[in-house]
């Protein structure tokens, strides 16, 4: 009921002790200090609050995948329909008609082999970039880790990659193909793919809660990434200039090792991954950056 | 350990916040950019260059707040309540200023967030919880209890696009009322659901503050921020009028309201609301501008506002209030429900008369929102108009005494006189 009178002495003290806080969410009745200033360094990323709300990622990239087929009739379906109508319309036109070639293996084969990882890019790629947007109310209602928005769809695609990759082994096994032990490196593989399509994602995700002409360039900048991509055609069929400007995109490194590490029918192109790898991780932790310095304007602006 | 719990579990230090204004639109087209830094270089280097239009939404705030302290934040829409909670809340940042918080932080701005309509009941507790702050665990822990408490056990696992809007609302506010920090920052929830449910969550609300924990509260409703708060601070254009008891705060406030005589506001459209209120006029026809208002004169109210797409489910509701209480609430559907089944995309007029002869003299405020009746309000400006009513017909015999009272309605006596003792109407 009393108004407390300002005690100076004391607050000149607590000035001094503010630059010991410990800004940590785990221990909230002892030593639980929270700050909130108006500058947030570059490099301020504050890991701990990442991992006191890790349980909350999870819980947005479940709900990705929760809502995806709800109210469809063929469900989850889908995840394997998409790649496989897409596998045979390509087989036709390119390998059949265009006589495409494909790397002395079945073209159904080789298409399929890189659109599995092609196709869970654009969807990752898609979802993120649009994420911070059409989570508006998140933005602006609740308090959370905003880099987690555009994460959770990189990640729920991961279960449509795991439903789709049935089929490629299915036709492993109808060609008769037996993944050699350079196989081990599949999860590295789609582990920089996710990085990859998180990093485009924050850029894009982050831009778009100011400029939202992002949501229209994007599925013209996916549908023209994929003709520069090794998706449906080898690298081999390139002259040696545009294999290296190829080899600029960083899904060029990815898919080529992708399709070798699962098919092994030509050795893995360790220098093309090793530099996609780079190219992926600088995309990445720029994109990281760039969201984490634009997020606190996200909720005043979207 | 020594002084730590000595200290106030809030402290707020010289907090500003400016926004920029004179856009449009909140988000701008790239080209837009691209062209205008083309075309008109220099008209773009000094924009840039040039402080833009700003206004502080709020100014050298300060204020402490002490553990299980229950604090009340009123005051009228635009003083800056909500932008104070975002930014307690970490949504927003302060331009100037700094915040120490000593205690988990939950914050309840609005009711649902999160809450996806092709997912369960069940599921949305766990997501919605999630995004609340609360951990797996601690929902497993509290899962019976929320599930009580919302009423809706039976359609745990139907979709929540299957729920009545009543339902709806319950149950979010139930996984909100068992979030459990030390600190509850809580905007204006409690003006969802039905009666009786806004009757619960105020009970639940005062448990959660009779526990001992923290509670910063704003609302409109000064009959729930008496109920729970011990103190108050009034807010009026950015800047802290007064702290202190809270009942002292509801005076100013209501006194403050008094002096400030609106019989007109305009607002602009929202980009991303379906429908905005543009104008909201109270006038008393034949009376010049300033002019006193009587009790007897006829008073109409006009809403100019825009709907955005053709929208279904939505009224337009209107609430005349006296001393932060509601006399009464109208609804534009009421008489034409077609309005509710579909509201074409358009500029739209609306004109209520209010009763004559009814309300006695006095200040009143007037509540305008856009809403979809059972859910809440898309838009809302309580104590957008206010205006004051005088008696100013009546002969100066009565006119001397003020007798009281919200109404004046023109009762009848019938007075007879009679010389017998006793009943006389046997």
């Amino acid at each position: 009921m009393v108004q407390e009178s300002p005690r100076i002495d004391e607050i000149a003290f607590q000035r001094a002790d503010l630059k010991t806080v410990n800004p940590t969410m785990t221990e909230p009745t002892s030593d639980f200090e929270l700050i909130i200033r108006p500058k947030y360094g570059l490099l301020d990323l504050n890991w701990r609050e990442l991992k006191e709300y890790h349980e909350l990622l999870f819980f947005l990239a479940l709900r990705e995948i929760k809502i995806r087929y709800k109210q469809t009739v063929m469900g989850a379906s889908w995840a394997v329909l998409q790649p496989l109508f897409t596998m045979v319309v390509f087989t036709l036109i390119f390998g059949g008609l265009a006589q495409m070639p494909s790397e002395g293996i079945p073209y159904a084969l080789f298409s399929y082999s890189g659109l599995l990882l092609w196709i869970y890019f654009q969807n990752a790629l898609t979802n993120a970039g649009n994420s911070l947007v059409g989570n508006a109310p998140l933005l602006s209602k609740v308090y959370m880790p905003r880099i987690f928005i555009p994460t959770a769809p990189c990640l729920a695609g991961l279960a449509d990659y795991g439903i789709a990759m049935t089929i490629l082994a299915a036709m492993m096994v109808y060609y008769q193909f037996v993944p050699t032990a350079a196989v081990l490196l599949l999860p590295a593989i789609v582990f920089l793919t996710l990085l990859l399509a998180a990093g485009v994602g924050y850029w894009l995700s982050s831009i778009s809660v100011k400029y939202r002409d992002v949501q229209f360039a994007l599925p013209f900048f996916i549908q023209l990434l994929m003709f520069v991509s090794p998706v449906i055609y080898p690298t081999d069929i390139l002259s040696g200039n545009l294999q290296w400007l190829l080899s600029l995109n960083p899904l060029t490194g990815l898919i080529n090792a992708h399709r070798a590490v699962l098919l092994g029918h030509v050795p893995v192109d360790y220098i093309g991954l090793g530099m996609s790898a780079v190219i992926t991780i600088v995309i990445f932790a720029s994109g990281v950056l760039y969201l984490r310095r634009t997020e606190k304007y996200f909720a005043d602006l979207v | 350990m020594t002084s730590r719990n000595n200290k106030p579990i809030i402290e707020v230090k010289g907090l500003s916040k400016e926004y920029r204004i004179g856009m449009d639109r909140t988000y701008k087209r790239f080209t837009e950019s691209f062209t205008n830094a083309v075309c008109h270089p220099i008209r773009t280097l000094r924009e840039n260059a040039q402080p833009k239009d700003t206004f502080w939404a709020l100014k050298d705030i300060n204020f402490e707040v002490e553990r299980g302290e229950v604090l009340g934040i009123i005051g009228r829409n635009g003083a800056g309540k909500s932008t104070l909670l975002k930014i307690l809340s970490r949504i927003t940042y302060p331009t100037e200023g700094e915040i120490v918080m000593r205690g988990r932080v939950g914050s309840l701005l609005e009711v649902g967030t999160g809450f996806h309509p092709e997912l369960t009941g069940r599921e949305n507790i766990y997501f919605n919880g999630a995004i609340l702050g609360m951990k797996k665990k601690e929902i497993d822990d509290k899962f019976d209890e929320i599930i009580k408490f919302s009423g809706v056990e039976k359609f745990l696992d139907t979709p929540v696009k299957r729920y009545s809007s009543g339902m709806n609302v319950r149950l979010a506010f139930s996984v909100a009322a068992h979030l459990d920090p030390e600190i509850l920052l809580v905007d204006e929830v409690l003006a969802v659901g039905d009666a009786e449910f806004q009757k619960k969550c105020l009970g639940k609300m005062g448990e959660v503050a009779s526990e001992g924990r923290t509670v910063l509260f704003v609302s409109h409703n000064m009959g729930a921020v008496r109920k729970l708060c011990y103190r108050g601070i009034l807010l009026s254009g950015g800047q802290t009028v007064y702290q202190g008891s809270i009942e002292d705060a509801i005076d100013k406030y209501v006194s403050g309201i008094s002096t400030s005589v609106a019989h007109r506001v305009t607002y602009d459209i929202d980009p991303i609301k379906p429908i905005s209120i543009l104008e909201v006029e109270v006038e008393s026809p034949g009376k010049h501008y300033g002019e006193a208002w009587d009790i007897s004169d006829p008073i109409t109210l006009t809403i100019k506002y825009h709907v955005k797409f053709d929208i279904k489910g939505v009224n337009i509701s209107v609430a005349l209030s006296r001393e932060g209480v509601v006399l009464f609430r109208t609804w534009d559907i009421d008489d034409n429900i077609d309005l509710l089944r579909l509201r074409k995309a358009g500029n739209y007029s609306a004109r209520i008369s209010l009763p004559q002869n009814v309300l006695n003299s006095g200040i009143y405020t007037i509540y305008i929102a856009a809403g979809q009746p059972g859910i809440g309000a898309i838009i809302q400006y309580p104590d957008c108009l206010i205006f004051e009513l005088d008696n100013l017909k009546n002969d100066s015999s009565q006119k001397s005494y003020s007798r009281g009272g919200i109404f004046r309605f023109p009762i009848k006596w019938e007075t007879q006189r009679s010389d017998k003792l006793g009943r006389s109407y046997d």
